[in-house]
């Protein structure tokens, strides 16, 4: 706390007075009543994860000087976690970038030169004439951006725009797809349509929780605060966690389950088996609303297509279903008995019993719940779609209480990756490239030339779509680990990477990620407001404006879009992501990057700038500058729309909204309000329709796309029907073996997000939690003559890393298994993890390796 | 006009000094060490009585915590002999001798929780290099160890208290899940979260100040104390019950005989349970479980 010479003075006069008085005050206290003089507070969407809390920030003299949770926010109720609770210092780290850094030798870029500062306009200027080059030697997939699901709204929208139309290029990702892919792709097969059916209500509800694969106890702590007031307070509530190791949610388990890795495939049909086995399931719901499906087995880990695992599966990457009947289902799951099933996943069989006993008790609600165990899974769309049928064969599915539930890491993961669709093979509001009329739909919205985007398979109207090469387009998809595994054969030359740290958060750094970016053919760019490790291994990087820094809006867990202003400005000349992605645009010209064919259809276009025909195209652009205001009337800057001389954020959302809430669109399910009313609320649900919130979709009475008298209606499917799908256990990619004798498993600690680039630049944080450990049975350490606090080694077929034995701390792993966190740049044990991917969801698996542990 | 904040701050933390501790952080210990040893012999130092020594330990600040091992304060005292390897074979450099003017005896090493906690080795090294016993060798397991008691002293400022999920003095305790427990409660004020409260056990509890220098606080709200200072005690005559119960296995009188109630139809007791319980009183229907009732209370309609 800092006091301001006034602010002395009169504490000063207090104390004096009081020690007259015999009364010794603490200083703090003393100034306390009216330090807060001043402060102008307004709401915005805490910065870390999925869950979605809602903070009041307290702004004074162009500083976030205070800040709270907000009281009155349905989600959290003023409350935080311990990285909320300092959220204002992540914005102060001393090492803020304020200035673009290019790597430059004599005055000139140079892949190995040292890091010096330029102008914006150099640093575009020479990306610029990179990706230019790049677009037109090397094709569609010659240029990259690997964006977020932490990025806003509207940031999300402005770069798929600049990929998929400006530059006519697909290699748009975000870091989601390390994140929530899985998730994803089981939505679209289950349902048809992307995001839980469910909402945090649901953990009011429910008189069952299972965690599968979920450490909600530090991931969604305030969530987690929830679901255990429930189980303190609800007569019969029961929690089963599930997971590779004990974690902090096993304190409140009733059934706390430890199962072999890759088991929970066998564990969840083993379920499907019980219900079935003992008629429990719900038959009238099955027969009105479900499909039988399977889905094609053996179809590898997703590693290059030269590893030995790969050429060995028989059906690699299919994942296309075929119609079953209810009992040919029934037999693909027979073979999962309690007794087969408790010896495969070392889950005593009493437990399992107990598990499948509350999914098939009709009387019980059950909530399940996963996260990264189920989605960074190399079966994960399988794995989330076991759980989908366990809930449909109970009919345990959208209705308060009854919900599987997948939670999002990231803040934005649902409302910037997904809904705004920023994959590779993804539009807005869950249209695909591979849709000829979904990419017409786009392009008709954006008032671009029939056939600017590229289609998944480079055809339109069954005609090869032109390159700027003259070459026919071809095949355009590329996924996140395909990226850097293309930049380390040289297929794509230009990467931008944006409001993520993937050098640090993709696996298999040694092998792919670094020789990729250092590759000597390839620009790599980085925007970041701190020096990450993927700064470090940059060609230019960029500072950025984060967060409150510029207006922004996220959207949660459970489909709740949070917009919030702009509080206080950035750093020196640091600028938003939105504004990156609108100025680059202004770099580089239509016809640098169309072909001919394309510009004949609006020949107006070719000399125009992307900017020009993206962003300044008569939509983006309706909304005049105007003064941001609340309601008491504080007024607030807004950077961008200064820059541009338009109100970006509110042209770029209701162009967006063309997409998901105008007439005639193609898929409707994701309608939501005008731009002025999210200022307005601490978030609204979609589908927002006509100004109410949506709790539970798919069900008559709480979903308005459910007609009176259907009950349960599955609208993203034609014939509003849900997808049972059948699939098997099979093995993970690189179990075990003599020489690497133990599971590596990584994932997060409660005290810090993601890489650590903020929190790890938060004094009390990196105190509380320095440095990442390996935390591992005592027995598996003294095996290895390693006590407690001993430095290891941690080596695996790919790297090796070094940090310190923790067989005691809030991970307990079973012998056989090691657990590290990913957030420390001094520990980067993205060195050993395997680029093995779920082959339909393209979703690395950071939880399954091999590694051999020595003394350090 | 408004002072450089520097020299606002700077007065501040002078102020702040006024109540609080010394921060030792920039002495030179081994300097100091090494001048201690010089002038260990000097007859200024035996001078001093013992008497002032007494004064000394039973006005030690409150945050100078004595190495593992130490006996009690005044057999401490009589026991180190101020040789200083303690602090030599200390390998964090947590410790501290006192210095003369100090407030702790001349010579004799502390450590200050907020600052440089007791890292808990496993070997003991400052209870093995104790040449006297004042650090008792019988302390083989570090566990066992009693430095001092940590105590959640300020309950409104924890967040904890309030809701927040930190729990980083639960999260960086060495005796994990013992010393600190997290003691789950319904949340009145928000309706529908839990909140965490870190609570302290002494029986587990061995005063290393790891949650000190962890808290997320401005000033700790958990905070080791010397045990005399931070342990309460019970009235010796007096017994929880219910642990005597528990410890005994059985009840410690000889049990009721089973007792009977007059009750009406439907109602029950459970002397030991819920007490009264009303049969059907959550079923939602307007029908009395005995249809007797229904046939004998005449029409339902108003």
């Amino acid at each position: 706390m800092k006091l301001t010479r006034r602010d002395f003075i009169k504490s000063n006069a207090v104390a004096a007075a009081a020690s007259v008085a015999g009364v010794t005050l603490p200083v703090s206290s003393a100034v306390a009543a009216d330090a807060d003089d001043g402060i102008r507070w307004d709401k915005a969407a805490c910065r870390y994860c999925g869950t979605g809390c809602s903070v009041l920030m307290g702004v004074r003299d162009g500083k976030v000087v205070a800040s709270q949770g907000d009281p009155d926010a349905p989600v959290n109720k003023g409350l935080n976690c311990i990285k909320g609770y300092f959220l204002p210092k992540i914005l102060y780290g001393e090492d803020r970038l304020t200035k673009p850094l290019l790597r430059k030798t004599n005055g000139k870029y140079d892949k190995n030169g040292k890091f010096e500062a330029v102008s914006w306009e150099e640093a575009f200027q020479t990306m610029a004439e990179k990706w230019v080059a790049a677009r037109k030697a090397k094709g569609p997939k010659g240029v990259g951006m690997f964006g977020s699901g932490q990025w806003t709204v509207w940031e999300g929208y402005a770069a798929q725009k600049l990929l998929k139309a400006g530059f006519r290029s697909n290699s748009l990702e975000p870091n989601a797809r390390h994140c929530m892919a899985s998730a994803v792709g089981a939505f679209m097969r289950a349902f048809g349509i992307d995001e839980p059916m469910g909402c945090y209500d649901d953990l009011e509800h429910a008189d069952v929780f299972v965690l599968w694969g979920a450490n909600m106890a530090e991931m969604h702590p305030i969530l987690w605060s929830r679901l255990t007031d429930t189980r303190l307070t609800k007569p019969g509530c029961e929690v089963h966690v599930l997971s590779t190791f004990e974690h902090r949610c096993y304190e409140l388990a009733d059934n706390g389950m430890i199962f072999e890795p890759q088991t929970d495939l066998a564990i969840l049909n083993y379920i499907a088996n019980y219900i079935i086995q003992n008629k429990a399931y719900n038959k009238e719901f099955i027969d009105k609303h479900v499909n039988f499906t399977k889905t094609p087995t053996d179809i590898g880990y997703g590693l290059r297509a030269t590893d030995p695992r790969e050429k060995a599966a028989k059906n690699r990457n299919k994942g296309k279903l075929s119609k079953i009947s209810f009992e040919e289902y029934a037999k693909s799951v027979e073979p999962y008995t309690l007794e087969y099933t408790s010896k495969l996943s070392k889950v005593p069989k009493d437990q399992l019993l107990k598990l499948a006993k509350a999914y098939a008790d009709p009387n019980k609600k059950v909530a399940s719940y996963w996260t990264m165990g189920f989605n960074q899974h190399t079966r994960g769309v399988w794995v989330n779609g076991l759980c989908y049928n366990v809930h449909l064969l109970m009919g345990k599915i959208a209705e308060p209480g009854n919900s599987p539930f997948s939670l999002t890491g990231q803040p934005s993961a649902c409302g910037t990756a997904r809904e705004v669709g920023t994959f590779t093979h993804r539009l807005p509001a869950d249209l695909v490239t591979k849709k000829d009329a979904h990419c017409k739909f786009a392009e008709k919205t954006w008032k671009l030339p029939a056939g600017t985007i590229p289609r998944a398979n480079g055809k339109t109207d069954g005609a090869d779509q032109t390159d700027i090469s003259g070459k026919p387009m071809g095949k355009t998809l590329i996924h996140a680990v395909a990226m850097h595994r293309a930049l380390n054969d040289g297929k794509m030359n230009t990467f931008w990477v944006m409001c993520n740290n993937n050098m640090q958060a993709a696996a298999n750094m040694n092998d792919e990620s670094y020789p990729g970016w250092r590759n000597p053919d390839n620009f790599i760019t980085v925007s970041d407001p701190y020096p990450t490790v993927s700064a470090q291994a940059a060609d230019l990087i960029l500072p950025t404006a984060m967060w409150i820094e510029k207006e922004g809006a996220y959207g949660n867990a459970e489909r709740r879009t949070q917009f919030w202003r702009q509080q206080v400005a950035a750093p020196g000349e640091s600028k938003s992501d939105v504004w990156q992605v609108m100025e680059f645009a202004k770099y580089v010209k239509v016809k640098d990057v169309w072909p001919e064919d394309l510009i004949a259809k609006m020949p107006e276009y070719a000399d125009k700038t992307l900017f020009d025909v993206l962003y300044a195209n008569g939509q983006v652009d309706k909304f005049p500058v105007e003064q941001v205001t609340d309601s008491r009337g504080n007024k607030y800057e807004n950077d961008e729309s200064k820059d541009f001389g338009f109100y970006v954020q509110k042209g770029l959302f209701e162009e967006y909204r063309l997409f998901n809430s105008a007439e005639g669109i193609p898929k409707k399910g994701h309608e939501m309000a005008d731009f002025d009313a999210y200022h307005k609320v601490r978030g609204l649900r979609w589908p927002v329709i006509d100004g109410k919130e949506t709790l539970w979709r798919f069900r008559e009475g709480y979903d308005p796309h459910v007609a009176k008298g259907e009950g349960v209606k599955f609208y993203g499917k034609p014939d509003g029907r849900a997808n049972i799908i059948t699939a098997p256990y099979e093995p993970a990619a690189e179990p075990p073996d003599k020489e690497y004798d133990l599971w590596l498993c990584t994932g997060r600690v409660l005290e810090h997000w993601h890489s650590g680039s903020m929190t790890r630049r938060v004094p009390e944080l990196y105190r509380a939690v320095p440095d990442a450990v390996v935390y591992m049975h005592p027995k598996d350490a003294k095996k290895r003559r390693l006590r407690n606090g001993a430095n290891a080694k941690l080596t695996t077929r790919r790297g090796e890393i070094v940090c310190k034995v923790d067989t005691k701390g809030r991970n307990k792993c079973p012998e056989g298994l090691v657990f590290v966190p990913w957030f420390d740049a001094g520990r980067l044990v993205n060195k050993l993890t395997l680029d093995q991917t779920d082959p339909l969801s393209k979703e690395t698996d950071y939880k399954k390796c091999g590694v051999k542990i020595t003394r350090a | 006009m408004v002072l450089p904040l520097l020299n606002a701050t700077k007065l501040k933390t002078f102020l702040l000094q006024m109540s609080d501790s010394k921060d030792k952080n920039e002495l030179n210990r081994r300097q100091f060490l090494g001048n201690m040893l010089k002038t260990a012999c000097g007859v200024g130092l035996v001078g001093l009585g013992l008497a002032a020594y007494s004064k000394r330990a039973s006005t030690m600040p409150a945050n100078y915590i004595r190495p593992p091992g130490a006996l009690p304060e005044e057999d401490f005292l009589g026991a180190c002999i101020r040789c200083g390897l303690c602090v030599r074979d200390c390998p964090y450099d947590i410790l501290f001798l006192g210095e003369v003017g100090d407030e702790v005896a001349t010579g004799t090493p502390y450590f200050i929780a907020r600052t440089g906690p007791c890292e808990m080795c496993e070997e003991i090294p400052c209870v093995v290099a104790c040449p006297t016993n004042a650090l008792d060798h019988d302390l083989k397991d570090i566990e066992e160890s009693r430095m001092g008691l940590a105590v959640l002293i300020d309950q409104e400022t924890c967040i904890a208290f309030h809701g927040l999920r930190c729990e980083v003095c639960f999260n960086v305790c060495p005796i994990r899940n013992r010393a600190i427990t997290l003691d789950m409660q319904h949340n009145p004020r928000s309706g529908k979260h839990a909140l965490f409260i870190p609570v302290v056990h002494s029986d587990a509890c061995t005063g290393c100040g790891l949650c000190e220098r962890a808290c997320i606080l401005e000033e700790a709200a958990i905070k080791v104390f010397p045990m005399h200072l931070a342990k309460g005690q019970l009235g010796s005559h007096y017994r929880l019950g219910w642990k005597e119960k528990e410890k005994a296995g059985e009840a410690l009188v000889t049990p009721d005989t089973e007792h009977r109630y007059n009750l009406p139809d439907g109602v029950r007791y459970d002397l030991q349970g819920e007490g009264l319980i009303i049969d059907g009183e959550a079923e939602e229907t307007p029908f009395s479980s005995n249809p007797l009732d229904t046939l004998n209370s005449g029409f339902m309609d108003k």
